[in-house]
């Protein structure tokens, strides 16, 4: 049973990140999946002290709540004139500077470990389950993950012709009266909200792996972008199954498993992909070249 | 659609003032543009042309002056404003089709909810086919030539049903059969009652191309029929010396000028 | 303060960490004007599988062989890096995206079975990961103190040839220099850098050490060289805060405080830094906005305005025909880029 309740998370986890993750690679945004997974870390430490408890709805506020000043600070930066790159490497080391100070210096109060806060315990998360009475209705990490991953599916679907359009050609966007500014930010709140909601399982540096590889192997599957969002999907759970596999058979890290899982699928996708793959390619330009000297 | 009077210019600029950082970019430019017009917008590097566009859509903040679309500001007449952007300014390698890049146009007029459902299908397909592209509807974007994207963007610009578009730059880097197509669809344009306003490069072409001109360099040189505002002196007057020997032949080396960007 | 000079510990610790700030620093200005400031943050994650597999081969826990093992896991991570983006249409933050988590993972997977077998003394390499500057001794001290020195040296050397490459490769090839080989060079030695920032600061935070100085510095000058000398001082003087006020407050750990006290020396540079600090804008736009409405309010006005636009823009053509022979070429020819950047973004 606890294989099962690992494996749900994990797929939650990387459902969440695969849908948002889309839009942030086709948004050159990749990075700043990246900053805000490491930036929300003294949302969470706040959260805990002003709190008290690892009360997942105030480590959420909180964690979003950082998030969004992240991006804002990225943005801020970015337009006086940094390079956006460097920007988001400021802005992300300083703000989880911030939270190691604030967890350090609170270390007595604070039951958060900082390498729980790197890779995660997703093999803890069966043990803290949501008690209904006598009832036990399961882990409370899936009922946070399902939750957010609901919070997400609707917004998406609901927008999901403004989010393609912002991703695509922002100044047409804007020039049809859509929020531009309005869609970003909500965008970046999903993702701060999908990364706190990952965080205990998966921690910070893995987030970013599930954010990142399924949606870039996807893209290299497919033309279409609501096929791009379904395969980046497909490979996350496939990551988290494979992964679960892989750790218990290595005896290692379950969340490092699943990232390696999902970048074997990308390396495949790199070399094999029908359409964009590297062998593929090469071999469709020999069968060219070939066919040209014998026409 | 039908609310607009004859009277009204489709465009009215006045007194807009555009600033970067400290040097404005585009200092009291004021004009008037009529219906039914080709109109190019002509003037050397950095003269603020796609910055005009650009103030005009709101995409641009303006230090100073206003732009009325048929006596309305841009953010009430915005569904009569067709804008068809630079093709570098987006991401060719998204994965989207031509069709799906062309029912984007429709975007403005779905509203916040709803989705592009069969009947912004069949209208962005006839829009496809009207810039020769219907061929290609299910095609990758990033397997197009140039010329075949920038009819993609026409085809979407045309999908918004506007009564005045902004194009800015669409000749630039097309072959001669995609110009062409271009120059057959903006007089088709035309014919139809909307007015196209088309930031230009190549001077020599401009006589053929366009009704009216606005010669623009930080400032409004001059606009008006291309007959008389399209002339050596005023061109002078616009590009500064960089354009001595226009004066002397009008069309090849213009055209030469004009392409040495 | 007192303390810091007399107890011989802390001055250790206060001398590592201005060498470790000072090198990040100068390191951090190429690698900010070569656009690839999150180079750092890559590899620094790819180094974890580099340390792993060089403590599971060995068994030996050493600086040096760390080292090793982190150069060639980040030779293979930046070599991922140009693979993916070159032959795929995957743009390069997400490409740096994938290697850094993707090499993470496997450091993790690898950390985790050391941790589960019986390699005995690793307890000290997760302490690599989050940084022990409080825990430095004076033999670490010298070889980090070694290896930051050698940086700082090999970056004077090639200082002319790491200007070239990070302005115009292209043009440098031309010249005859061998811009493949500077380029890995460059690489390797900022290698080298985050190897030994992740001493002080951990992970996570050693791209501070690189990015922070670095943009910090560029606020300041148009020129390559003050740059640089001023990213190196900005590095070393938040890493004696670091070293500082940590050693005050008992439960402060120094990295953290180092990168907080370099983000204070941008904000305020940012804030206050001439001609492209906030203030200095704010205070240029609204001198432009006067400007303009006197203008607006005479035509007289207008004529002396028009001379002086004139008398812009030849300036401008003559700092054009200056960059190119002058030295602060490639911080010009930035900011204009920048500008465009942002007039395309709006």
């Amino acid at each position: 049973m606890s294989g099962f309740w690992i494996m749900l998370t994990g797929a939650l986890v990387a459902t969440c990140c695969a849908v948002l993750g889309c839009f942030l690679v086709l948004r050159r945004m990749a990075l700043v999946g990246d900053a805000i997974s490491h930036a929300v870390l003294p949302g969470i430490a706040i959260a805990f002290l002003v709190s008290g408890s690892r009360g997942s709805f105030f480590m959420l506020l909180g964690a979003a709540l950082v998030g969004f000043v992240a991006v804002f600070l990225i943005q801020l930066f970015q337009s006086g004139g940094v390079q956006s790159d460097a920007s988001i490497g400021v802005v992300f080391t300083a703000l989880f500077a911030v939270g190691v100070v604030l967890i350090s210096l609170n270390a007595r109060n604070i039951d958060l470990d900082l390498d729980c806060v790197l890779f995660g315990e997703i093999a803890y998360v069966q043990w803290n389950t949501l008690e209904f009475g006598a009832l036990s209705l399961g882990p409370k990490a899936v009922w946070l993950l399902g939750l957010t991953l609901l919070v997400i599916a609707a917004v998406v679907s609901l927008f999901y012709k403004q989010f393609k359009l912002c991703a695509f050609d922002p100044a047409l966007a804007a020039a049809l009266g859509i929020p531009v500014a309005v869609f970003h930010y909500l965008l970046m709140g999903l993702v701060s909200m999908a990364t706190v909601s990952s965080f205990e399982s998966v921690g910070a540096v893995l987030v970013v792996g599930l954010l990142v590889i399924p949606p870039a192997a996807a893209y290299l599957l497919t033309d279409r972008l609501g096929t791009m969002i379904g395969l980046a999907v497909v490979i996350g759970i496939v990551s988290s199954v494979a992964g679960y596999g892989a750790a218990v058979w290595l005896d290692a890290s379950i969340a490092g498993c699943m990232v390696c899982a999902a970048g074997v699928q990308f390396a495949l996708a790199f070399l094999f992909s029908p359409s964009h793959g590297l062998v593929t390619r090469r071999r469709r330009l020999r069968a060219a070249a070939l066919g040209g000297r014998a026409g | 659609m039908t609310n607009r009077n004859r009277n009204v210019p489709p465009l009215a600029v006045s007194g807009l003032t555009v600033a970067y950082r400290k040097k404005p970019v585009l200092r009291d430019v004021t004009f008037e543009i009529d219906e039914r017009q080709l109109v190019g917008i002509i003037g050397p590097n950095g003269a603020g042309k796609s910055t005009l566009i650009k103030a005009i859509l709101g995409l641009q903040p303006a230090l100073s002056g206003e732009a009325l679309i048929y006596g309305k500001p841009y953010k009430v007449n915005r569904k009569l404003v067709g804008y068809v952007p630079q093709r570098e300014s987006v991401d060719w390698d998204f994965p989207t089709s031509a069709l799906d890049v062309v029912m984007m146009g429709r975007y403005g007029h779905l509203g916040l909810f709803r989705r592009p459902g069969a009947r912004e299908r069949e209208l962005a397909m006839d829009c496809l086919d009207k810039v020769g592209m219907a061929d290609f509807a299910h095609r990758q974007i990033s397997q197009l030539s140039g010329g075949q994207q920038q009819r993609v963007f026409l085809a979407r610009a045309l999908a918004q049903d506007a009564t005045l578009y902004f194009m800015d730059e669409p000749f630039a880097g097309v072959d001669a059969a995609t110009e062409k197509a271009i120059v057959t669809l903006l007089n088709e344009l035309k014919r139809n009652g909307k007015t196209v306003l088309v930031v230009h490069h190549d001077l020599a072409t401009v006589a053929d191309y366009f009704d009216s001109v606005l010669l623009l360099n930080g400032e409004v040189i001059a606009c008006g029929p291309t007959e008389t505002t399209f002339t050596p002196e005023r061109l002078q007057q616009a590009y500064g010396g960089k354009l001595a020997f226009v004066a002397r032949s009008e069309r090849e080396p213009a055209g030469a000028a004009g392409n040495g960007r | 303060m007192l303390n810091l000079l007399t107890d011989p510990n802390l001055r250790w610790i206060l001398l590592g960490s201005m060498l470790l700030g000072l090198s990040g620093g100068v390191i951090g200005t190429f690698s900010y004007l070569r656009k690839q400031s999150l180079i750092g943050d890559t590899l620094a994650h790819a180094a974890l599988p580099g340390i792993c597999i060089a403590f599971m081969l060995t068994g030996v826990k050493s600086v040096g062989l760390f080292l090793v093992g982190a150069l060639l896991a980040g030779a293979a991570a930046t070599l991922s890096v140009t693979l993916i983006t070159r032959y795929s249409r995957i743009k390069p933050d997400a490409a740096m995206g994938i290697v850094l988590s993707l090499f993470f993972a496997v450091g993790i997977v690898l950390l985790t079975r050391i941790q589960h077998s019986s390699y005995g003394n690793q307890s000290g390499l997760d302490k690599f990961l989050f940084g022990q500057a409080a825990s430095m001794t004076s033999s670490d001290l010298y070889t980090l103190g070694g290896v930051a020195l050698l940086l700082v040296i090999a970056c004077g050397l090639l200082y002319k040839e790491f200007k070239l490459l990070c302005f115009d490769p292209g043009y440098g090839r031309g010249l005859g220099f061998p811009m493949g080989l500077l380029e890995q060079l460059l690489l390797g030695l900022t290698t080298v850098a985050v190897v030994v920032g992740i001493q002080a600061v951990g992970v996570v935070l050693v791209a501070a050490l690189l990015i922070t100085p670095a943009v910090s510095a560029r606020y300041w000058t148009d020129r390559l060289g003050v740059m640089t000398v001023l990213a190196g001082l900005f590095g070393a003087l938040s890493g004696a805060a670091g070293a500082w006020i940590s050693s005050g407050v008992s439960q402060l750990p120094t990295g953290p405080i180092s990168v907080l006290a370099a983000t204070a020396c941008f904000v305020a540079s940012v804030l206050f830094g001439p001609r492209r600090g906030l203030a200095a804008k704010l205070l240029g736009r609204r001198s432009a906005r006067r400007r303009w409405l006197a203008e607006s309010a005479g035509v007289a006005a207008r004529a002396n305005i028009q001379a002086a636009m004139q008398a812009t823009a030849q300036a401008a053509v003559l700092t054009d025909g200056q960059a190119n022979v002058h030295d602060n070429a490639h911080p010009n020819v930035h900011s204009a880029a920048h500008a465009n950047e942002r007039g395309a973004s709006v």
